[in-house]
C-alpha cells in the first residue's frame, strides 16, 4: 500500500480493496517500525488517525468521493492542530496544545484526509538540515547518516520512507524544495498568497508559504487543490480561485519555453549534480520544450537579502514567546525581565537566537536604512530579474540544491555554509513565485533535484511539466532500499 | 523676561466599533477579564490580523471633518517592545504612512476670538491590554480585553501656547469625534485621553525649546493643570539657568505636579517596520467621496446655522452645538415649540442645571424634548408664568405627568382674563384703604404689597403683568 500513488490509493479505496482504516493502520505500523531510526515524527496521532479513517470510510459509504478521502497525511509540526501539541520543533512550544486548526489542516480534513501525526522540523523552520530541532535530527532514508534537508525534513523523510503518502511542508527560503531534492521527492512551494498562512506558526511573514511534499507531481496536484484558495483569515491570501491542477496534467511540452539560469551552474555547484540537472534539461528538450538561456543577474544577492529580511521579520514574530501566556516559562522568575530573559534563553535554540539577534540588529535605529531598507530595495531587483526572465520564457530551470544530502553534524558550526544550501531557492521566496523540485537522478547514490520555477499562479504549468517529465523518467519511483 | 509656551497634544480616541481592529472579538469595555480576548488578541502561534474596515471609515470621517488629506495609500507597521500587556511583543500602528495628514480645526478662545490648530496626522493603531496589580497577592495579572481595541491617534501641530488653548483644542476634538459618532468620548473609561508635549522659549525666539511629554491625561481639567504646572516648572528651570531635559513625565493629580518617569521605561528603540501580515491600505477617491456624502453636519456649520436659523447669539449657539445630542435636543424643542429663544434659554438654563445636578446625559433626560416644547408653548401662550413653568418643569422631571396633565392636576392655569383680574384687584383695593392712602401720598414701595396680595388671593395664578397694569390703572 505504501508504494501506491495517491490516485492509486484513491482507486483502491473506491474499489474497496482496503478501507481507510486498514490503510491508516498500515502506515501507523510502518511509522512504529521505522521512525525510531528516522525520527521524522515529533508526535504520532494514532487515535486521531484511526478516528479520521473511520470517519472517511463512513463518508465513502454515504456516497461521498474525492481524491483525498481516506488518504493519510502527515502535517509539519508548524501547523496548528486542535487538541494536539504544535511544537514547531522548539522547546518553547513543547507544551503548547493549539486550540484551533490551521486553515491548511482544516481544509485537508474537510477533504477527508487522515492525520497520521506531526512531523519533525528545524526549530521554528530555521535551518536547512533538520538539525536544529529540539526533538533531535531527522535522518535521511537514503543514508541514515545524512540529513534529509530542512526545514521540512521530517515531512520529507516520512514520505521518502513510505511512512506517509503525502505530507505538508512550509517554506521561507527553500524548506520544501531543498528537502524534496535531498530525499528524492516532488515538493511544491506555491505562489505567495496561494495557500492560507492562518494557523501556520510564523517565521518570516512576507516569505512563508505552505506547500506539499509527495512522490510525484500528480500526487502534489491532487493535494494542492484541497488547500489552494482564498482565506479571509489571512489578509495576504489572494482572492483568486484555485486552478484545476490535476486537470492541467498531461499536456505536452511543445511550445513551452524553458529558461536555464546560467548563473546557477557556476561555482559552488557539485559537478555531478550539475551534470544530472543538465541531462534532465536535455530530457525536457527531447520532450518538446524549447530551451533558452536566461539571466538572473541578482541571483547571488538572494542569500544576503534573505538573511536580512527573514531574521528581521522573525525577530518580531518570535517576540510573542516570552512565557506569559503559553509555551515554556522559566521556573521561579524573580521579576518580569527575569521571566522574559530566562524563558527565551531556555526555550529557544542557538540558531533561533542567532536569527533573532540578526533581525533585531538590522531593524535597529541607525542600521535600518543600511540593512533592512537596502535589502528591500535589492529584493525588488531580484523580483525584476524574474519578471524580465518570464517575459522570455514560461518556466525557469536549474538545480534545486548545490549538493546532495550531507552528513549529520556537518555545517552546524558554520552558519554561512548552511545558509548557502538555499542559494538557488530563496530568490523564489523573495519574489513570491511558485517553484517545485522533482527528482532528476542520483549522485553517488543520493537523490538530486531539478528545480522548476514558474510565474505567479502558474502552479498548473509547473505541475504539468514535472508530470510530463515524470512520465518519461523513473527517478521519482525509486525507493530507499532500507524502507521498501 | 517674557516666556512663550509651546504645546502639542497627541489624543487617543478609542473608535466606537463593535469588534476589535484586527480580530472579531467584541471591543466593548466592562467584561470579566480576558472574556473578550480571542486567539488573535492573545497572539497565539499562527494567528493573523485582519483589518476591520469600519475603523478606516471612521478615520476617513475624521480626516474629512478636519479638512485633512486622506492618504490614498497607508501602511501598518509594527512597533516592537516587550511588555506583558502587549501579547505579540509589538503593537500594530501606522508609522511612516498614516491614513490622515495635515488637518486643521478652529478653537474658540475664552476672550472671544478663534484660533486655527493644525493636525499633523491621525493614524490607526491597536490598544494594549492592561496589567492588573491587585487581583493576585504578590503577582501581576494581565487582562487582554482591551488588547486590539481600535484607537485613532490624533497628533496636533505644536500650535497651542497655553493650557487654556490646549483644553479648548481637546474639547473641540472631543466634540468633533462625538459628532462623527466615531468615539464615545468617555474620558473616565479612558476612551478619550491624551499626551501633551510642552516646551517654553523666550518671547520672540523662533526655535523650539526642549520639550517634555506628559503621558496619559484623561480629563480636560488634568490637561489644564498638568500643562500649567509643566510650563511653570520649565520657566522656573530656565530662569534659574537650568536646562530642561527631554523626557517623559507623569502627572500626579493628587500632588498636582508632573514627575519624570524612570529612564528605563522610555529608552526604547521600537524597530518599526511595515507589518508583513497586512497589505497596504489603498483608498479610492470614490470610497472617500461616499464617506464625505455621509458626514453629519459638523459643529462649526451647525453653529452658523443656529445663529441664522434660530437668531441665536454666538455664545448660545456655541453652547448648544458643542455636544451633538444637546444640539439635537434643542432643535427638537425649538421646532416643536416654534420658540427658539425660549428653547435656548431652557436647554442651556433649567434643563442643563437639572441634568448637571442629577449627573445624567441629555439623552436620558426625564423631560423629553416634546414635553419641554409643550411647556414652552404654555409660557408663550400665557397659560404659565415663568415661575409656574419652573414648577411644572420640576414636576415633569419627577415624572408626575406630562406638562398639560401637571398643569391641570395642580390647577396651575394662569388667570389672564382681564375682567377676572380687575375683579381681584378691586377686592384688594377695597380691603386695604390705609395702604391705598399711603400709595397715593407717594409711597411707591406699597405697590409691591398690592401685587403680593393679588397673587396671594389667586394662589399665584394671576398673570403678573396684567395685575401690574390693572393696579396702576385703579390706584
Amino acid at each position: 500500500m505504501h508504494t501506491l500513488s495517491v490516485s492509486a490509493l484513491g482507486n483502491a479505496l473506491r474499489r474497496k480493496e482496503f478501507s481507510s482504516v486498514e490503510l491508516t493502520t498500515h502506515f501507523l505500523d510502518r511509522v512504529a517500525a521505522y521512525d525510531t531510526t528516522l525520527n521524522s515524527f515529533i508526535t504520532v496521532t494514532g487515535d486521531i488517525a484511526l478516528a479520521d479513517a473511520a470517519r472517511a470510510d463512513e463518508r465513502r459509504r454515504a456516497g461521498e468521493d474525492n481524491p483525498l478521502l481516506g488518504i493519510p497525511i502527515a502535517h509539519k509540526d508548524i501547523f496548528c492542530t486542535r487538541g494536539v501539541r504544535t511544537s514547531c520543533g522548539s522547546r518553547m512550544l513543547d507544551t503548547f496544545i493549539a486550540p484551533y486548526d490551521a486553515t491548511v489542516v482544516d481544509r485537508f480534513r474537510a477533504n477527508g484526509t487522515v492525520m497520521l501525526g506531526k512531523t519533525n522540523m528545524d526549530e521554528f523552520a530555521m535551518g536547512s538540515s533538520n538539525q536544529t530541532s529540539w526533538y533531535g535530527p531527522v535522518r535521511n532514508p537514503w543514508d541514515a547518516d545524512r540529513v534529509p534537508g530542512g526545514s521540512s525534513g521530517g515531512s520529507a523523510a516520512a514520505v521518502a520512507a513510505g511512512l506517509a503518502p503525502i505530507a505538508t511542508g512550509t517554506e521561507t527560503g527553500g524548506s520544501i524544495r531543498q528537502p524534496a531534492a535531498l530525499t528524492g521527492l516532488t515538493g511544491l512551494k506555491p505562489t505567495y498568497g496561494r495557500v492560507s498562512r492562518f494557523g501556520m506558526v510564523a517565521f518570516a511573514s512576507s516569505l512563508d508559504q505552505a506547500g506539499i511534499l509527495a512522490r510525484s507531481a500528480e500526487d502534489v496536484a491532487l493535494s494542492l487543490g484541497a488547500i489552494a484558495g482564498h482565506d479571509p483569515a489571512d489578509s495576504t491570501s489572494v482572492d483568486r480561485p484555485a486552478d484545476d491542477y490535476p486537470g492541467a496534467l498531461g499536456s505536452d511540452l511543445s511550445g513551452v519555453r524553458i529558461g536555464v539560469v546560467k548563473e546557477q551552474f557556476g561555482e559552488g555547484l557539485d559537478p555531478v549534480v550539475g551534470k544530472l540537472v543538465e541531462e534532465a534539461i536535455d530530457d525536457l528538450e527531447r520532450l518538446g520544450a524549447t530551451i533558452l538561456d536566461v539571466s538572473l543577474p541578482n541571483s547571488a544577492l538572494s542569500i544576503p537579502v534573505y538573511y536580512v529580511v527573514a531574521p528581521a521579520e522573525a525577530s518580531s514574530n518570535l517576540s510573542r514567546y516570552e512565557g506569559v501566556r503559553f509555551g515554556h516559562r522559566a521556573a521561579h522568575p524573580v521579576d518580569m525581565e527575569d521571566l522574559y530573559k530566562r524563558s527565551r534563553s531556555e526555550g529557544f535554540g542557538d540558531e533561533v537566537k542567532r536569527r533573532i539577534m540578526i533581525g533585531t540588529y538590522v531593524l535597529s535605529a541607525g542600521y535600518y536604512d543600511a540593512y533592512y531598507l537596502k535589502a528591500q530595495q535589492v529584493r525588488r531587483l531580484i523580483c525584476a530579474d524574474f519578471a524580465r526572465a518570464f517575459d522570455q520564457v514560461d518556466l525557469i530551470v536549474g538545480p534545486t540544491s548545490p549538493f546532495t544530502a550531507f552528513p549529520i553534524g556537518e555545517k552546524l558550526d558554520d552558519p554561512v555554509a548552511m545558509y548557502l544550501c538555499d542559494i538557488y531557492t530563496s530568490g523564489i521566496n523573495l519574489a513570491g513565485l511558485p517553484a517545485l523540485s522533482a527528482p532528476a537522478g542520483f549522485a553517488r547514490g543520493l537523490p538530486v533535484g531539478l528545480h522548476l520555477m514558474g510565474n505567479h499562479f502558474r502552479e498548473d504549468l509547473l505541475l504539468s511539466v514535472a508530470h510530463r517529465y515524470q512520465q518519461a523518467t523513473d527517478w521519482h519511483t525509486r525507493r530507499p532500499a532500507r524502507f521498501t | 523676561m517674557m516666556w512663550e509656551a509651546v504645546v502639542g497634544l497627541e489624543i487617543h480616541a478609542q473608535l466606537a466599533t463593535r469588534s476589535k481592529i484586527f480580530s472579531g472579538a467584541p471591543a466593548a469595555a466592562g467584561a470579566e477579564p480576558n472574556r473578550q480576548a480571542c486567539a488573535i488578541d492573545l497572539a497565539l502561534p499562527g494567528v493573523l490580523p485582519v483589518l476591520n474596515a469600519e475603523v478606516l471609515r471612521m478615520a476617513v470621517m475624521f480626516g474629512l471633518a478636519t479638512n485633512a488629506e486622506i492618504a490614498s495609500r497607508s501602511v501598518f507597521a509594527r512597533k516592537n517592545y516587550f511588555y506583558p500587556d502587549l501579547p505579540k511583543g509589538y503593537q500594530i500602528s501606522q508609522y511612516e504612512l498614516p491614513v490622515v495628514k495635515r488637518g486643521v480645526v478652529e478653537i474658540a478662545l475664552d476672550d472671544g476670538p478663534t484660533k486655527r490648530i493644525g493636525i499633523a496626522r491621525a493614524h490607526l493603531e491597536e490598544d494594549a491590554g492592561k496589567s492588573v496589580h491587585d487581583a493576585f497577592p504578590g503577582e501581576t495579572g494581565v487582562d487582554l480585553n482591551r488588547a486590539g481595541v481600535p484607537l485613532l491617534e490624533i497628533v496636533s501641530e505644536p500650535d497651542m501656547n497655553s493650557a487654556g488653548e490646549a483644553m479648548a483644542y481637546m474639547r473641540t476634538i472631543h466634540s468633533l469625534v462625538r459628532y462623527l459618532g466615531i468615539c464615545d468620548g468617555n474620558m473616565e473609561a479612558g476612551s478619550f485621553r491624551c499626551d501633551a508635549n510642552v516646551s517654553v522659549r523666550r518671547s520672540g525666539e523662533t526655535a523650539l525649546g526642549t520639550r517634555t511629554e506628559i503621558k496619559n491625561l484623561n480629563s480636560f481639567r488634568f490637561v489644564g493643570r498638568a500643562i500649567t504646572y509643566e510650563i511653570e516648572r520649565q520657566i522656573e528651570t530656565l530662569a534659574g539657568n537650568g536646562t530642561v531635559v527631554q523626557e517623559t513625565r507623569l502627572y500626579d493629580a493628587v500632588a498636582d505636579e508632573t514627575r519624570a518617569m524612570r529612564d528605563k521605561e522610555e529608552a526604547n528603540d521600537y524597530r518599526y517596520f511595515p507589518d508583513p501580515d497586512l497589505l497596504p491600505v489603498e483608498l479610492s477617491p470614490e470610497y472617500i467621496e461616499r464617506i464625505r456624502a455621509e458626514l453629519p453636519e459638523l459643529p462649526d456649520v451647525k453653529r452658523q446655522r443656529f445663529r441664522s436659523e434660530y437668531a441665536l447669539g454666538e455664545n448660545d449657539a456655541r453652547r448648544l452645538t458643542a455636544i451633538r445630542e444637546i444640539a439635537d435636543y434643542f432643535e427638537a424643542v425649538a421646532n416643536a415649540s416654534r420658540q427658539p429663544r425660549l428653547a435656548a434659554n431652557w436647554v442651556t438654563g433649567d434643563l442643563a442645571a437639572a441634568l448637571h445636578r442629577a449627573n445624567i446625559e441629555i439623552t436620558h433626560s426625564p423631560v423629553g424634548p416634546e414635553e419641554l416644547a409643550t411647556l414652552i408653548v404654555r409660557i408663550a401662550d400665557g397659560t404659565l408664568s415663568g415661575k409656574m413653568a419652573k414648577e411644572v418643569f420640576e414636576s415633569v422631571w419627577r415624572r408626575e405627568g406630562d406638562p398639560d396633565s401637571v398643569i391641570a392636576k395642580r390647577g396651575l392655569v394662569q388667570i389672564s382674563n382681564p375682567a377676572a383680574i380687575e375683579d381681584f384687584v378691586d377686592q384688594i383695593i377695597a380691603a386695604h384703604p390705609e395702604q391705598v392712602e399711603q400709595f397715593r401720598t407717594g409711597k411707591e414701595k406699597v405697590f409691591g404689597f398690592f401685587v403680593g396680595q393679588v397673587m396671594k388671593l389667586t394662589r399665584g395664578q394671576a398673570n403678573p403683568e396684567q395685575v401690574n397694569q390693572a393696579l396702576r390703572r385703579k390706584l
